[in-house]
């Protein structure tokens, strides 16, 4: 196999037992993107110069026997996280040519342990979507099938991971786009507890739900990553100060025992073949010892997912017309006639529903609603350890679905909407193939700060199923 | 319900076609139709929630740290003058 095959544990073992350096791994990403990315699009910007000077001062650092969590390893970061020196446009002309003066944290934390950042994925323009068909810069197209959509808004990220241009990638979530575009192209997606990863420097869209994540090959990739990410920043007031944990811990404990909720109202209007794959999961944990319960059999009833559809439009595009008030075209960026549609139709909403009059009746009645999700997860997990579903309720889209459709991603995202806006980790494991063959996607939810449970579900599945093996060809 | 779209425009500081008028006022009117289902949720007696994190007034101590220069916080603006942002005009002599 290429070097750019690899994952990312596999990729730190190799360069710690020197079977390969930096340099070569990065030129081997930097080779696949090339002959790769016209087809699929999955940049917006690549720093190949950069990427070659990082891996080379990696290789120097590695020679000398240091050893950082990330060191030499190839990323793709989400163009709405901040990077210094380096153009952030969030896939929106309103930022075309802006460079910030600043690094994310998400980066900062990612530059200190030592990571190599090939460039900045495509995406939904300022994340206003799921099937990055609203980026102004054209959109990314699903490695398994480059006639559908990568799922968004972190499609680029998802794409190139799942594609071998990268070892592992950066995304965000606000509702979903960590999750679906990890489900969408067949890679796993780990959307950490609201307030565990730092949103300083991120393009804010949904400030109360927004939450950067790894997206990478396999799931320890993923809680490696997590352990450089997470934790308290000065810079974020909403990070919470919660001790982290060694995610990567606990990946191989039995889960024998365990009790797993699942709910019919997460599988109705899902398409036949999720359901089956997901039916296939439930049976694997089984397997492995856990207990698969329906959760109304222990006395929890839940809201159907299709009402947070209601609530996080109302709650998202008010945010989102407050946070994109900050883009006046004087201090940075472009005049606000630069918005593309889907933002300026966000902005409008969400203008409504906070204007005099109307507050009550949308905004107040939405976090009312929230109230009522937040409190029923409280109580489903007095009673499960955690709570699967299918990520969405289809695989891949054709190309072109989004257009036309305003709510397309809210509709696309029905069933990790609840669990995003009462802050909830999840993560996406590939759990099957479509009769299309396209990937399918399972998501494993757990309660506030439980990333280390949902990830030692999510290992275990992994590891008792091969899904996670196929590559797409291109 | 009809949304007074040039209204809402001119709060969010959006300049808007003839055309994006029309089409945003259709294309609003049915959302707001899609989230009117949350009115069949009964919340009489159920507080808000406008976060979910717990924590309310985060402080820092008050300790000055290095922060943007002038120069960096000024390369990404268009129009600049004696180190400052040149805003338009907001009141007349």
């Amino acid at each position: 196999m290429d070097l750019n095959g690899l994952t990312l544990t596999e990729a730190k073992e190799g360069l710690l037992s020197k079977q390969f350096s930096s340099s070569e791994l990065t030129k081997a990403c930097l080779k696949r993107i090339k002959a790769t990315d016209e087809k699929l699009h999955a940049f917006v910007t690549l720093t190949e110069a950069h990427a070659l000077e990082d891996a080379r001062h990696a290789d120097e650092l590695l020679s000398e026997g240091q050893d950082l969590p990330l060191l030499g390893i190839p990323f793709v970061i989400k163009d709405n996280f901040s990077t210094k020196g380096i153009q952030t446009t969030a896939s929106s002309n309103v930022l075309r040519g802006y460079i910030p003066p600043f690094d994310a944290t998400v980066v900062a934390k990612l530059k200190a342990a030592g990571m190599v950042m090939l460039g900045k994925t495509n995406m939904d323009a300022f994340a206003h979507g799921s099937s990055t068909e609203t980026s102004d810069f054209g959109t990314t197209k699903n490695p398994w099938n480059t006639e559908f959509l990568p799922g968004g808004s972190s499609g680029g990220t998802a794409a190139s991971v799942a594609a071998d241009q990268t070892i592992a990638g950066i995304g965000s979530e606000t509702a979903g786009s960590i999750r679906q575009p990890a489900g969408w192209c067949g890679i796993v997606g780990l959307k950490p507890t609201y307030g565990r990863v730092s949103r300083y420097g991120v393009v804010t869209m949904a400030s109360s739900t927004d939450s950067p994540g790894p997206m990478t090959k396999r799931v320890e990739d993923s809680a490696l990553v997590l352990n450089v990410l997470a934790g308290k920043d000065p810079h974020d007031g909403t990070s919470s100060p919660k001790p982290t944990k060694d995610y990567a811990a606990n990946l191989k404990k039995s889960i024998k025992g365990k009790k797993i909720g699942i709910s019919s109202k997460y599988l109705e209007g899902v398409e036949g073949d999720v359901v089956k794959a997901f039916n296939e999961a439930k049976k694997t944990f089984e397997k492995l010892g856990a207990t698969v319960v329906d959760i109304a059999s222990l006395g929890v009833d839940i809201l159907d997912p299709k009402y947070s559809i209601g609530v996080y439009t109302i709650l998202q595009r008010a945010e989102v017309s407050s946070n994109l008030a900050r883009f006046d075209g004087i201090r940075f960026g472009q005049t606000r006639d630069a918005f593309g549609e889907e933002a300026k139709r966000r902005i409008m909403l969400g203008t409504y529903t906070l204007s005099a009059g109307y507050y009550d009746a949308y905004y107040k009645k939405a976090l009312k609603v929230r109230t009522i999700i937040v409190s029923e997860f409280h109580k489903m997990f007095e009673k499960v350890d955690a709570f699967i579903a299918p990520t969405s309720p289809s695989t891949a889209l054709p190309l072109g679905s989004s257009k036309n459709h305003p709510m397309f991603g809210e509709m696309a995202d029905v069933l990790v909407e609840p669990s995003s806006i009462a802050g909830l980790p999840g993560i996406n494991v590939p759990a099957g193939f479509s009769s299309k063959n396209l990937p399918i996607g399972l998501q494993i939810m757990g309660p506030q700060f439980a990333e280390d449970i949902i990830l030692n579900l999510a290992h275990e599945f992994e590891t008792n199923t091969e899904w996670h093996l196929q590559k797409p060809q291109l | 319900m009809k949304i007074d779209i040039t209204h809402i425009a001119k709060l969010a500081n959006l300049t808007l076609s003839k055309e994006e008028k029309e089409r945003f006022s259709k294309q609003l009117d049915d959302t707001l139709t899609t989230i009117q289902q949350l009115n069949e949720v009964n919340t009489d007696n159920i507080e808000i929630t406008s976060q979910v994190t717990g924590l309310e007034n985060v402080l820092d101590d008050d300790i000055p740290q290095p922060s943007l220069q002038q120069k960096d916080a000024l390369a990404n603006a268009k129009s600049t003058k004696n180190g400052l942002f040149v805003v338009k005009a907001i009141l007349e002599e």
